[in-house]
């Protein structure tokens, strides 16, 4: 057999159907859905006569609309658009019989938080969403990707997705991490050297010793954010750490089936001498702690860097970083950290699991905010949020001055009550950072849950490592 | 889905790299359950002022490309967000052609759902058609998607690629979910061998 890669053997696992010219029709193992993406498709398979193929495959969370404040319960809380595709969310998940996590359970969160958490997401499968960054999913080596409204709702009435195949990227990460970067490191710094444009038609798989030494948690945000750099998928080889993570969860496999399993997923690596279009190694060591300073994600540096000039770049990237800076109120030359904030948003599809509050409380214990800041940690999940009560995080956090929020996807897109006001800087843990992103007018800085920790404390961009 | 087969129309120039879905749909539109309407606030944020009032250098709000059906734009459009509302907005407001160095994944392949078609052209080749675009209703673009050629106002002929089977689905309005369904017997069998292998799925 010729050596393949590991997003070639998932490919080839769910080939249903493959036409002459190469477009496939992939079967699809988990469908995630929200209320944002998914009315219209609903909508859709009700004035064609369809109907859900595979409702057991089918898992269905409110998310992005949702307020996060604690008198949520309270309708009044959600503007009128807003509740009607909440509704819509209820009655269609209900209509079709599908798994569904409404915003009363303890269980509900960001789909993509859930998703791993309850055990849908599990190696070797296909999972999609209506929702970009469904690549958070790849940290266990599924094919996870986005998808539109109408792919939603050719999924909801197919199970599969026309596709053609994209090309293999990997992305290797060499030796140790330092002290102070993470996960979110990882990911910025590589969109950096990438550009938002240049995984555009790969599937990355992400490998090297930085990446095993993350958890099943960092990985979650290194794919993540794959997306950002344009890739159709992240991906990461399962091993022991991913296996670990998923047995037990309410909807992993059980005996027999779990040791079936198990053998599968031991097979899911690149071979040896499998052929990658394209590579990119990183020395771990060459890592900063990094933030963005304009308005694209690829507008990384290190902490410890200053503003970039306009004429550092070429091409239309000129222009645009002369938006940025104007957008964003900087001045180029001046250092990073002199740049001062106004609100820390903690949370978020990329940083709103356990581990992510641990670090952010590891560097707020003690401490308080500065004065005047608003500052909100909005666990990704009732259960993250109910982890870290029990472990005295959220303690922490409101005796530093935080805000201790209900689950959501809440700043991060600002489509609920979360947002913020012209000129407005905000130390976010999200994953954009584009104009208007977190509400018109906004200006985003994204950063790891350490960096927002730290940058909260201080009032101005800061380099962790002073405070380790 | 409408059909798209020839176009012939101004451009509007947006010469920015990395056009991504939040600046052509602000989320707060999102919280519709409906695909129709929203090109009144295609690019709302670049269109409009805190006070609703149109913001006059903006491209569309300009008279010469208010009837604009093409955008020629620079690299990476579309990159964010997978909301198809991107391409509804645009859509809607009447454009069903961008031209642009790169487009991002996923917005790429919703445009072909909603009647729209996406050309990626060389770099060089944009700045040609940009420089037309810039040149207002005295030029017309012509594209001619069973041709895969685009003309510009002084006849220059491009061509461009476009996958067979987007382009079968684009020039003939097909429901693409329709033309799956005719497959199900290929379904059918590969869930029921795959039930078969991994069970637990």
């Amino acid at each position: 057999m010729s050596p393949k890669t590991l997003y070639d053997k998932i490919w080839d696992a769910h080939v249903a159907h493959e036409a002459d010219d190469g477009t496939c029709l992939l079967y699809i193992d988990r469908h995630l859905v929200h209320e944002v993406t998914s009315p219209q498709a609903f909508e859709g398979l009700r004035m064609t006569g369809r109907t859900v193929r595979a409702p057991d495959k089918t898992i269905a969370v409110p998310d992005h609309n949702v307020p996060t404040t604690l008198d949520r319960a309270n309708a009044s809380t959600m503007t009128e658009d807003s509740r009607i595709q909440v509704e819509a969310l209820d009655t269609n998940a209900k209509e079709f019989g599908l798994h569904y996590y409404p915003v009363s359970d303890v269980r509900q969160g960001i789909v993509h938080i859930v998703g791993p958490e309850q055990g849908w997401t599990l190696p070797g499968m296909t999972v999609v969403c209506g929702d970009s960054h469904t690549a958070t999913h790849g940290a266990f080596g599924a094919l996870a990707h986005g998808i539109g409204t109408s792919e939603v709702e050719h999924v909801l009435a197919t199970q599969t997705l026309i596709q053609k195949k994209s090309k293999n990227f990997k992305v290797e990460i060499t030796g140790k991490l330092t002290t102070g970067v993470t996960a979110k490191d990882i990911t910025m710094h590589v969109i950096g050297q990438t550009g938002t444009a240049g995984g555009t038609g790969y599937v990355i798989e992400y490998c090297g010793e930085a990446i095993r030494d993350l958890s099943m948690e960092g990985r979650m945000t290194v794919c993540n954010m794959a997306i950002e750099g344009g890739a159709r998928a992240g991906l990461i080889a399962p091993d022991e750490k991913t296996f670990e993570y998923c047995m037990g969860r309410p909807h992993a496999p059980k005996g027999a089936q779990w040791e079936a399993a198990l053998a599968w997923w031991k097979t899911l690596y690149s071979d040896d001498d499998a052929h990658w279009d394209k590579v990119l190694t990183i020395d771990a060591a060459d890592i900063a702690p990094s933030v963005t300073w304009g308005t694209s994600p690829e507008d990384v540096l290190p902490i410890t860097a200053a503003v970039p000039a306009a004429t550092d770049f070429k091409g239309g990237k000129v222009d645009a970083a002369k938006r940025s800076i104007d957008y964003m109120g900087l001045t180029e030359g001046m250092a990073l950290t002199d740049i001062e904030i106004d609100t820390v948003f903690i949370g978020s599809c990329t940083n709103g699991r356990i581990e992510d509050l641990r670090a952010a409380a590891a560097i707020l214990k003690g401490k308080k905010i500065k004065d005047g800041m608003r500052a909100m940690i909005v666990p990704g999940s009732g259960l993250v949020r109910a982890q870290a009560e029990e472990e005295g995080l959220a303690d922490i956090f409101k005796d530093a001055g935080f805000e201790w929020r209900l689950a959501g996807c809440s700043m991060c897109l600002a489509m609920n009550p979360d947002q913020l006001a012209p000129g407005e800087r905000c130390a976010a843990t999200s994953n954009r950072n584009f104009e208007g992103r977190q509400g018109r007018g906004g200006r985003t800085h994204l950063m790891s849950p350490a960096m927002a920790a730290a940058a909260a404390i201080t009032g101005r961009l800061t380099d962790v490592r002073e405070m380790m | 889905m409408n059909k798209f087969t020839t176009l012939s129309g101004i451009a509007a120039p947006l010469p920015l790299i990395n056009i991504d879905t939040d600046m052509i749909i602000p989320k707060q539109f999102l919280k519709t359950i409906k695909r129709s309407g929203l090109g009144v606030n295609l690019f709302d944020e670049m269109r409009y002022d805190d006070d609703r009032n149109e913001i006059p250098d903006f491209v569309l709000n300009k008279p010469q490309y208010r009837d604009a059906q093409i955008i020629v734009a620079g690299d990476n459009f579309g990159c964010g967000s997978s909301r198809e509302h991107a391409p509804w907005a645009i859509a809607d407001f009447g454009i069903t052609c961008v031209i642009a160095p790169s487009f991002a994944d996923i917005f790429y392949s919703n445009c072909f759902k909603n009647g729209i078609l996406p050309i990626a052209l060389p770099q060089e080749q944009v700045d040609v058609l940009m420089k037309d675009a810039e040149k207002g209703a005295n030029a017309r673009i012509e594209i001619d998607l069973e041709a895969q050629t685009i003309t510009s106002s002084d006849g220059e002929v491009f061509t461009f690629e476009v996958d067979a089977f987007k382009k079968h689905c684009l020039m003939n309005g097909l429901d693409d979910i329709g033309l799956t369904m005719e497959k199900a017997a290929s379904i059918d069998s590969f869930e029921a061998s795959a039930s078969q292998a991994r069970p637990w799925v």
